[in-house]
């Protein structure tokens, strides 16, 4: 996963901002009980993934989420014993006891499973739409060496990891490859080459004498203010109009025009910021 | 002041044997371009480290001496504090850059100096617009490309306006273009702007035209410190391995003065009467169609239409169709990201086409471009069985570290390893071989090359340097975005260019095909000679 520049207008927002807007689609995806509203947050978490360039990018999270989601329903169904309604007897499975799958048991799995699901591709949308350099840059006001550390963490595992791959080509290349450890210990030589490059790349470009950077004045745009009020509203419809929805013993929710309204609203809260496609080149 | 100023300043690497640098003294005037000469091992690096103050801040080692660099004195200030004033670019692009974008990379060394918010902006756009890198500034640096990422990295040791430009072979991974446009660069930065500029380079006809200085390296001492006209007349006498094509070729023709460009040279001939008059450019000939079917037919490698197109990108490959017969030495050209290596790396089978066919007759030895790729061991002697090694020269480094050999060195023991086992390889491949090599190594390697296709393997090698690719081709391929554009003989190709053609090529205006200065010697020595009788 890895920051793609696109002309949108969440790309447009400050990092910052971007990534307090996908905080609050994930504690959002947290407090939020009701499947129906977590449903449409995840349909709303898409569309905003398409309509900010990454589409493919929250599809394949969510792909790669689909396992893990069916094994939280499957898990939650076979060792929650809670839930009235018995859907499947699987008869007595020696020192777990009484196996009964209830429907309760199998909808809050389902529940928790939408929870992760949206968790996962607000971090998608996170990774691909907000600028990581910027948002360590932020930081270092407040830990200098720490986000200095940490951005060049986030450069170095890919060039490493191309070097892993240059390696492993040349090792194909040899008639007599060499064994795993061998080729182990050429990266790993390799890999301390690569730092101490770097850490003279940092020497001269004065990094040993750093100083704690200014504050940045940044006016703030259409779209800083836009997904901003977004974030705020999204986190404050969460916590402060909870669905009521409960799965155990039985499953008791409503689903009348307060459901609807809140689904309604959160899903023009997370996409609204987006109709502004004003200066979103950058 | 100086830029820089070094009394006496002798400097061993912890562990050495033998010291990098003896007895340097030397003086750089403010605002003078000065190039660094010398073959591998001379210590132009370690002068350059000296002068950054990473030698010997970061690498430790004994250092005696006295040195001043824009009036600081070394052993007081580090590399950090030189960095107000010394800017530094390396070989390696990739490993100078630290951030994840190319304005990040900018405004880090400013930050790092504590300027306020407004001066980085500030220094960040001006150093983008004069070097013409603002439309990058947005960008991720994994978008870039070698010589846009080496312009990044330049802009960064630029950002703070430093009095002094270090530079260690920075065209060395760049094609002719993105090389000749980064040394204009240099050379409008040090007339516009009076930066000093000390650069070590192998290539020396592409540089000495803007240099006011040449100082040469031998074994850590200055043997010659000169203006580039002199070194060149020092060279010719002392060190030949240092003489330009264009030098060679004067001095040849028992002219001068030692040319240091290709305009200087061509004013010489022209009035020796020896510049050959101006050819139309020779028509295109393809081989007759009995050619090429027989060289099909001997093919050690056949390629038949082959694409590479990336999923969500473009075709890398796009239908190159190519024969190479048992014997021959192609020599493939073209500029960064024509398609070369992924060419090589198809053809050694470790990419496959999406579309077309590649056949192979026998097995493919490939070198990539990092030599130090190939070392698993720590020592020369494990690396291969002492037959081989003493069949390749290199008996006598068996107890060296791979990674202690020089350039040329650790390129011979690559080739080595690749080429050695059972079966012998049918086809080579080398994928820009040249890299940090001295004109001495390049003569080798090119030797070796030679040899191999005596012994029927048939050579393919990518490379940028139209030297190299003159003094062992006998058939050049150019690419452009993943075609191939012209397939024909070196003396076609690499004459009747600009950026892909040799310095005696571009000095005798693509005369008759003469690429190297023997061979222009050959051709124009009798007309000298008749020139001088009838004088």
């Amino acid at each position: 996963m890895s920051y793609l520049r696109r002309a949108s207008p969440l790309h447009a927002a400050r990092a910052g901002v971007g990534a307090a807007y996908c905080a609050a689609l994930v504690l959002a995806a947290l407090v939020i009980a009701d499947p129906l509203v977590l449903g449409v947050l995840a349909l709303a978490v898409i569309v905003a993934g398409v309509a900010a360039g990454v589409g493919g990018r929250v599809a394949r999270s969510l792909y790669l989420s689909a396992p893990m989601a069916v094994l939280i329903v499957a898990v939650n169904a076979l060792v929650s014993r809670e839930g009235l309604t018995v859907i499947a007897r699987l008869g007595d499975a020696g020192p777990l006891g009484q196996l009964d799958i209830t429907l309760e048991a199998v909808a809050y799995g389902a529940k928790e499973a939408l929870v992760l699901v949206v968790i996962i591709a607000a971090c998608a949308l996170a990774s691909a739409a907000v600028d990581p350099d910027e948002l360590l840059r932020s930081l270092r006001r407040v830990s200098f060496r720490s986000a200095l550390t940490a951005t060049l963490a986030t450069r170095m595992v890919p060039l490493l990891a191309l070097d892993a791959r240059r390696l492993g080509e040349a090792q194909r290349c040899r008639p007599n490859p060499g064994g795993r450890l061998a080729v182990m210990r050429a990266i790993t030589a390799n890999a301390l080459d690569r730092s101490l490059d770097i850490a003279a790349t940092l020497e001269v470009r004065g990094y040993g004498s750093a100083r704690r950077p200014r504050r940045a004045p940044r006016p703030w745009s259409r779209h800083d203010l836009a997904f901003a009020a977004s974030a705020v509203a999204i986190a404050a419809l969460a916590i402060a109009l909870p669905a009521p929805f409960t799965f155990y013993p039985s499953i008791h929710g409503g689903y009348g025009a307060g459901v609807w309204v809140l689904a309604g609203t959160l899903t023009l809260a997370v996409l609204a910021p987006f109709a502004q496609r004003r200066g979103i080149l950058r | 002041m100086n830029a820089l100023e070094l009394a006496a300043v002798s400097y061993t690497y912890p562990g050495a044997p033998a010291p990098a640098l003896r007895e340097l003294t030397l003086e750089l005037a403010q605002g003078e371009f000065v190039v660094l000469a010398g073959g591998s091992a001379a210590g132009k690096s370690t002068l350059l480290g000296v002068a950054c103050g990473l030698v010997p801040h970061f690498h430790g080692g004994r250092f005696d001496g006295r040195a001043e660099i824009c009036g600081m004195n070394l052993r007081d200030h580090g590399p950090a504090a030189l960095a107000a004033e010394v800017g530094t670019l390396f070989q390696d692009p990739e490993t100078q850059v630290v951030m994840g974008t190319v304005r990040a990379e900018l405004a880090f060394p400013l930050e790092n100096r504590g300027h306020s918010a407004v001066a980085v902006a500030r220094g960040v756009e001006e150093v983008a617009l004069a070097l013409g890198i603002e439309t990058l500034l947005e960008r991720s640096i994994v978008e870039l490309s070698g010589g846009e990422l080496q312009r990044v990295a330049l802009g960064a040791a630029l950002a703070g306006r430093p009095r002094l430009l270090v530079l260690d072979e920075p065209t060395s991974q760049l094609d002719p273009v993105a090389g000749d446009e980064l040394l204009s660069l240099l050379r409008r930065l040090n007339e516009e702007w009076g930066t000093t500029i000390l650069l070590a380079e192998h290539r020396l006809e592409r540089c000495l035209g803007a240099a006011d200085r040449v100082i040469a390296l031998d074994r850590g001492a200055i043997v010659c410190d000169a203006a580039p006209s002199g070194f060149l007349q020092w060279a010719h006498a002392a060190a030949p391995a240092l003489e330009t094509p264009g030098a060679t070729l004067i001095a040849g023709l028992g002219l001068r003065p030692p040319p240091v460009g290709v305009k200087q040279a061509r004013a010489t001939l022209r009035a020796a009467g020896l510049l050959p008059e101006r050819e139309a450019p020779p028509e295109a000939r393809r081989p007759p169609r009995w050619h090429r079917r027989e060289r099909s037919r001997d093919a050690s490698l056949r390629l038949r239409h082959v694409w590479h197109e990336l999923s969500d990108g473009p075709a890398i490959l796009a239908g190159v169709s190519l024969s190479v017969a048992a014997g021959e030495r192609v020599v493939l050209l073209g500029r960064n990201g024509a398609g070369k290596s992924t060419l090589l790396r198809h053809v050694a089978g470790l990419a496959e086409p999406t579309r077309g066919r590649i056949e192979r007759c026998g097995r493919v030895a490939l070198l990539l471009q990092n030599p130090g790729d190939y070392f698993l061991h720590d020592r020369v002697g494990d690396e291969l069985d002492a037959l081989a090694l003493e069949r390749s020269g290199l008996g006598a480094l068996a107890d060296r570290h791979p990674r202690d050999c020089s350039g040329g060195e650790r390129q011979r023991l690559a080739l080595a390893i690749v080429t050695a086992g059972e079966p012998a390889p049918s086809v080579l491949c080398l994928d820009e071989p040249t890299r940090g090599m001295d004109r001495g190594a390049k003569a080798t390697l090119a030797q070796e090359l030679v040899g191999f296709s005596q012994r029927g393997v048939a050579v393919l090698v990518a490379t940028h340097d139209p030297e190299f690719a003159a003094s062992f081709a006998t058939r050049a391929v150019l690419l452009a975005d993943g075609r191939v554009l012209a397939d024909s003989s070196p003396e076609e190709l690499l004459s009747g260019g600009w950026y892909f053609a040799t310095e005696t090529a571009r000095i005798l205006g693509g005369h008759r095909g003469i690429l190297t200065p023997t061979q222009a010697l050959a051709q124009l020595g009798a007309t000298a000679t008749a020139t001088a009788s009838r004088r």
